[in-house]
């Protein structure tokens, strides 16, 4: 490991293609990354925020929100079944705000909800909201006064939350009769009527699994509800299964790219190296410790190009504008971190069959 | 005991249907202190004969062996042992490692055999100094001259106390003068120390340095 670590010290340059190039792909696996996890937490917060375990809508609805309705009657035989423990009714309106005597239109998820999310406090007074960070960050202050919709509602935010927006719009957490009178005058052909809500959901007793529930509960209604578990849920949203594939597919493909860069450059670099490998083994040097000392310069070039492309990548998002929603979370460099490390290694594995059959004769011919 | 004792050796390559026979029963004894030139041809066998005395390659029939090891009946991974251990190696193009000092390819032969590291260091040091290169010591292969590269390569050789130390065409790349100073010093430095030296040249000047004269043909050993 030394005589490697020695080469990487004494000819630094030797590496820098290499270097260069996987930290592109550093810059560009964090940003692939990072604009991944923007638009999953900026479309799903208000949804994993619940600490609901079953989530029920309207068989008919084909798991969309907006599109689902529960009526009292049906909730009423949801809280009849064995294993639900509480219930709570939830309702979204997506539509433009402007704050009052502003032109500007905010995109807000008006939320009607009785059971409290995590880090949102109890249904506030009616006509008043918990605003979600994203609409601050928009420009709108506690106190100020909101028109929602085109009948132009009036609600004051009273507070901040965070990590609550829904489909990339800032939720406006209020209390269920608000919701309904919004999304009634905002959207009169798909008015609400007092007691019915979009979706219900369903605190589970304890012990109770929360799949097993949610099938219990769509037996008990007859087919008449669609229960899915609160992960389910998040992935039924529009759009998240789907970005999830594509953004997991183009990053697989940067890490193969990554891997492939470090087999090749390793792979011509022993090719060159082919008379001091066999000198060496001439001298008694193992093909197994020549090899390592290949994935050792692999993993550490691999090493610093995490930590520039992590600086790089660092220094992008502080310019990248706001409209972007890339979130380059501390788990992602990690995660995103390692598998560059491990990729590199056995790309640069690839050279091992080439090491192993150098002939040490060839030192002396 | 000999150093080398080769008896009946023989090397065989496969080209297709043909058989080419590199090295034919070849009988050799080379006493423990003693230097022996291999004069031969290109193509002789002298090559072969070296590489098989060192372990790098196995003959297809005959005895080999080094000291008290039996060399012939190792497999690929006793034989890299052997070689960190009791033989070695200069070789004709030198092959210093480019990115490591004079002392550096010195001290890695005692790091690929596992020696304790002070005293890998101390015994470069010692033998940079009968060298006459302990001020050179500090700087990269690449930064020595000619001559001063063959001295590491002969010092790098005495790294691992070797029983026999195998010399390939040491001076083919120097000058007569030059030659003459390497041959010198590989003398000097290996009478004495119990070690035997087998030195493979196509140099007829050379010989005179050595103990005694072999010659190769066509791959047997001229009586």
């Amino acid at each position: 490991m030394s005589l490697a670590w020695r080469e990487l010290v004494r000819r630094p340059g030797r590496f820098a293609v290499a270097g260069s190039a996987l930290t592109l792909l550093v810059v560009l696996l964090l940003l692939l990354g990072g604009l991944l996890d923007g638009l999953y937490l900026g479309s799903t917060g208000a949804i994993r925020a619940q600490r609901a375990d079953v989530f029920v809508y309207s068989a008919t609805a084909r798991d969309s929100i907006v599109r689902s309705r529960i009526e009292p009657d049906l909730r009423a035989r949801i809280e009849e079944v064995d294993g639900v423990a509480s219930t709570g009714g939830l309702g979204v309106a997506l539509l433009g705000a402007t704050v009052e005597g502003d032109d500007d239109v905010l995109d807000v998820a008006v939320t009607g909800y009785e059971l409290a999310p995590e880090g949102v406090p109890e249904p506030p007074a009616p006509g008043t909201a918990y605003a979600d960070d994203r609409l601050r960050a928009d420009g709108v202050r506690a106190g100020d006064v909101l028109e929602v919709g085109p009948a132009r509602v009036p609600v004051e935010v009273v507070d901040f939350v965070s990590d609550t927006s829904y489909l990339q719009q800032g939720a406006l957490w209020v209390e269920p009769d608000t919701w309904r009178a919004i999304q009634s005058e905002s959207r009169p052909d798909a008015a609400v009527a007092d007691g019915v809500f979009q979706v219900v959901l369903v605190v589970a007793e304890d012990g109770v699994e929360a799949g097993e529930l949610a099938d219990r509960i769509d037996e008990a209604t007859g087919g008449a509800t669609s229960s899915l578990t609160r992960d389910e849920a998040v992935l039924s949203l529009p759009g998240i299964r789907q970005q999830n594939s594509v953004f997991t597919a183009l990053i697989g493909v940067t890490l193969f790219v990554a891997g492939l860069v470090a087999a090749l450059f390793f792979a011509l670099v022993t090719l060159e190296r082919t008379a001091l490998y066999a000198t060496l083994k001439a001298l008694g040097a193992p093909s197994g410790r020549l090899a390592l000392g290949v994935v050792f310069q692999s993993v550490v070039v691999a090493l610093g190009a995490v930590v520039l492309g992590g600086a790089v990548t660092f220094a992008l998002e502080q310019v990248i504008p706001d409209a972007v929603p890339v979130q380059v979370e501390p788990s992602r460099v990690v995660t995103s971190s390692v598998l560059v490390l491990v990729t590199a290694a056995v790309g640069a594995l690839v050279s091992l069959r080439r090491i192993v059959r150098i002939d040490p004769a060839t030192a002396i011919s | 005991m000999p150093a080398l004792v080769m008896e009946g050796v023989r090397k065989v390559y496969r080209s297709g249907s043909e058989e080419v026979v590199a090295l034919d029963h070849a009988d050799l004894v080379v006493g423990d202190d003693e230097m022996v030139t291999l004069l031969g041809p290109s193509g002789s066998g002298k090559t072969t004969l070296l590489s098989i005395a060192g372990g790098l390659l196995t003959p297809t029939e005959g005895r080999v062996v080094v000291g008290d090891q039996v060399v012939s009946d190792l497999d690929p991974r006793q034989l890299t042992a052997f070689r960190q251990r009791q033989v070695g190696f200069v070789f004709q193009s030198v092959n210093l490692v480019p990115f490591l000092t004079a002392r550096e390819n010195l001290t890695v032969v005692g790091e690929l055999a596992g020696r304790p590291r002070r005293e890998t260091g101390e015994q470069a040091d010692r033998l940079l100094e009968e060298l006459g290169l302990s001020h050179r010591a500090g700087n990269l292969a690449t930064e020595l001259s000619g001559g001063e590269r063959q001295r590491v390569a002969i010092g790098r050789a005495l790294m691992n106390d070797p029983k026999l130390v195998l010399v390939d065409e040491p001076t083919s790349a120097l000058d007569t003068k030059m030659g003459e100073a390497v041959m010198e010093l590989l003398r000097n430095e290996i009478t004495g120390r119990g070690i035997a030296a087998v030195v493979v040249t196509h140099d007829t000047r050379m010989t005179h340095y050595t103990d005694r004269t072999v010659e190769i043909v066509d791959g047997r050993l001229q009586a």
